[in-house]
């Protein structure tokens, strides 16, 4: 029986700042882990072939992957509805396709064609879904938290009963207006989550370098804060239903998701030089959220290890799909370098480069 | 009927607030303090704490919720208590407010409007005197509004609540406490102004005047002085920066043959600047004399009243720009 409950203890405990940390059993299902098991595995997929895309030079500019912090995404969507927000910084790649986003339109964004998510207008960095909750992909650190603080206060005062989970890195942790928009937040008891992705590098920057304490499920001070094993993905699972409880009863709350990138910062950024390979390599061994998943799906006799290697095949073919259709999506039309600067433009004219030959009236 | 800026501005949040549920201000001082220039007097008495809410002096926090709540669809209007501390908060207008729609394809449209006193006020040095007119107004996605009299100031705030982008609202503080007339029309709650149009405030045939905020009082003021001479000016209130209404300016220049300029920021780059160059681009053939262009003094506002005095536009400076546009038209060599 796929759906039967099945109960699993979180491989590390939750360590909690200013409130009671939840129980470490978490309630799963059969079902639950194989789709745990095929979106991270469908995620993974998809940044190695993203990273393959750049280095032929088919994505331009930024782009920063999230290979190693599957588990993050995986189980924030486990323990939300997408009627809760989420919004998120540059790495957002994997954030969207967990909001229900599809990979034709993460691949055509990153290729800057039209059946991108922003119409091939927003880049990497840029990627929305609003109809389920996701707002962005912002390209300025930590700029994402206030915003997303601002969006817990439009559920309060809609009396919408929904959180909204603001992701950040260890380097953004650092930034003034997180702590502006926290103690507004905790003022309002608005209903923010700000879930601190430490992947232990801020850039190049090792945390310890940067954060005079790294402790960043303590940095909220007088608010509630909740270290997790943000390699574990019921564990993020459950510390995010429980953050979205208390987040609805008494306030904001920070989650500091323990997790690692593989890939280094952006594809400038080989990611060697301010870490170990020993460091990436036993990561990999130790604390893999693919590899754990897969352990207890052949632990519980929920899968066999043919049907998971079967599992990422069709990943992988799914990926190649999306690829091939990305690639035979046209650019967007030359029209479209006006479009959306204004959801009103009044019919003012706008200019282009050269304003006796471009000129456009505003819609 | 008379009513003072701060009237209209504060009659214009009422009327939005009751129309619409989803307005609501926040900022420093706006609730219990009832503002720091009493812009929104009686609101929260009138609206409640949900809808009117003081702020920690933390600009780039609460502007940052500000633009969050208005991509969750609210219609925040958020006070700076001088648009001096908006640097503060100047990436969630540009980055966050200004782009996002564009970046998204259309899907995050961020109904905002960021309202406040700017420009030079009196005695208050470098910090508190800066007119940011040029540059709210070269950012693509922003709408930027600047009204001088009490009918500018119910209308185009109404016309900013409403509007469903981001809209930088330029006060003066100088003009809070004077009273305009008012027709009925006017203060109608249904009275809107449009946004991107300019308004002439006087018509006059030699040459035409472009100013917004309280440079309009001193254009006018000007004109007045360049009728006893003989010279008709005619007077535009831009109302909105952005969009900046081309069509408007350059009939007029066409008709007059003679632009100066007012605007009380610093000169390089300036609006003047953009209103100069579109003239040069649309209307050369036109001009009879070079345009002349008035601006504060290219410093940082000094504190001391005989220096302050020097680095602001005054009437004369007006009168005086005017006069020698006009008298350009004699040619320079039978002048010599």
């Amino acid at each position: 029986d796929t759906t039967a409950t099945l109960t699993i203890e979180t491989s590390l405990p939750f360590t909690a700042h200013n409130c009671e940390p939840p129980s470490r059993s978490v309630t799963t299902s059969p079902s639950e882990l194989l789709s745990f098991f095929r979106t991270m595995a469908l995620m993974r997929r998809m940044e190695i072939a993203a990273d393959s895309l750049y280095k032929a030079k088919l994505i331009r500019g930024f782009c920063h992957l999230y290979d190693g912090q599957e588990a993050v995404a995986v189980g924030m969507e486990a323990g939300t509805t997408k009627k809760d927000c989420i919004i998120t910084a540059y790495r957002d790649h994997c954030t969207f396709l967990g909001r229900g986003g599809t990979l034709l339109e993460i691949y055509a964004e990153l290729m800057g064609r039209r059946d991108g998510c922003s119409k091939g207008k927003g880049g990497s960095m840029h990627f929305y879904k609003k109809d389920s909750g996701f707002y962005g992909g912002h390209g300025i650190v930590g700029a994402q938290v206030p915003l997303g603080c601002g969006l817990a206060f439009g559920q309060k005062y809609l009396k919408d009963e929904s959180v909204t989970f603001a992701l950040y890195g260890d380097g953004a942790a650092n930034q003034g207006q997180l702590f502006e928009a926290l103690n507004i937040a905790a003022l309002w008891d608005l209903p923010a989550i700000l879930v601190c992705e430490n992947n232990h590098y801020g850039m190049g920057t090792a945390e310890w370098r940067a954060a005079k304490s790294p402790a960043y499920y303590k940095r909220g001070d007088y608010v509630p804060g909740l270290k997790v094993d943000g390699m574990d993905v019921l564990a993020v699972k459950q510390a995010c239903k429980f953050a979205k409880e208390h987040a609805l009863k008494n306030g904001p709350l920070i989650l500091e998701m323990d997790t690692y990138r593989y890939h280094g910062h952006s594809m400038s950024d080989p990611g060697s030089t301010y870490r170990t390979r020993d460091e990436i390599s036993g990561v990999r061994q130790e604390r893999d959220p693919i590899e754990r998943v897969r352990k207890l799906l052949l632990s519980h006799d929920i899968a066999t290890e043919k049907e998971l290697k079967d599992t990422e095949k069709e990943v992988r073919k799914e990926v190649d799909e999306a690829i091939a259709k990305a690639k035979d999506s046209p650019m967007p039309d030359p029209s479209d370098l006006f479009s959306n600067v204004y959801v009103k433009g009044y019919g003012v004219e706008a200019f282009g480069v050269d304003r006796k030959e471009v000129r456009v009236t505003l819609p | 009927k008379q009513m003072t800026v701060r009237d209209a501005l504060n009659s214009a949040l009422d009327e939005e607030m009751s129309a619409d549920s989803k307005v609501f201000l926040m900022g420093e001082e706006v609730g219990e303090y009832q503002g720091a220039y009493k812009i929104t007097k009686g609101l929260l008495e009138k609206y409640g704490p949900e809808r009117v809410l003081d702020t920690p002096i933390t600009e780039a926090g609460f502007t940052g919720i500000g633009v969050g709540a208005a991509y969750y669809g609210l219609k925040p209007v958020v006070e700076f208590m001088t648009f001096n501390f908006s640097m503060q908060a100047i990436d969630h207008i540009i980055n966050s407010a200004a782009k996002s729609n564009y970046m998204s394809a259309g899907q995050i449209s961020v109904p905002i409007v960021f309202r406040g006193p700017n420009g030079a006020a009196a005695g208050v040095g470098a910090q508190h005197s800066h007119c940011y007119a040029s540059w709210y107004g070269s950012c693509p996605g922003l709408k930027v509004l600047a009204p001088y009299s009490a009918e500018d100031a119910r209308g185009l705030l109404k016309a900013a609540i409403r509007d469903p982008d981001p809209v930088v609202f330029l006060e003066n503080e100088l003009l809070y406490g004077e009273s305009f007339p008012v027709s009925a029309e006017v203060l109608d709650s249904s009275f809107c102004l449009p946004i991107g149009k300019a308004k002439i405030e006087r018509e006059g045939k030699d040459v035409t005047i472009t100013a917004f905020s309280k440079m309009v009082g001193f254009a006018l003021k000007a004109a007045e002085i360049l009728e006893k001479e003989g010279i008709s000016a005619e007077v535009i209130n831009l109302r909105s920066i952005r969009p900046l209404d081309r069509p408007t300016i350059n009939a007029s220049v066409r008709k007059t043959n003679r632009l100066v300029t007012v605007e009380e920021g610093f000169p390089q780059h300036g609006v003047g600047a953009e209103i100069c160059t579109s003239v040069i681009e649309e209307s050369f053939g036109y001009l009879d004399a070079p345009v002349e262009r008035i601006a504060g003094a290219d410093v940082p506002m000094p504190y001391a009243a005989n220096l302050e005095r020097l680095a602001v536009p005054h009437v004369e400076d007006i009168v005086r720009a005017a006069k020698r546009a006009c008298h350009r038209s004699v040619p320079l060599a039978a002048a010599a």
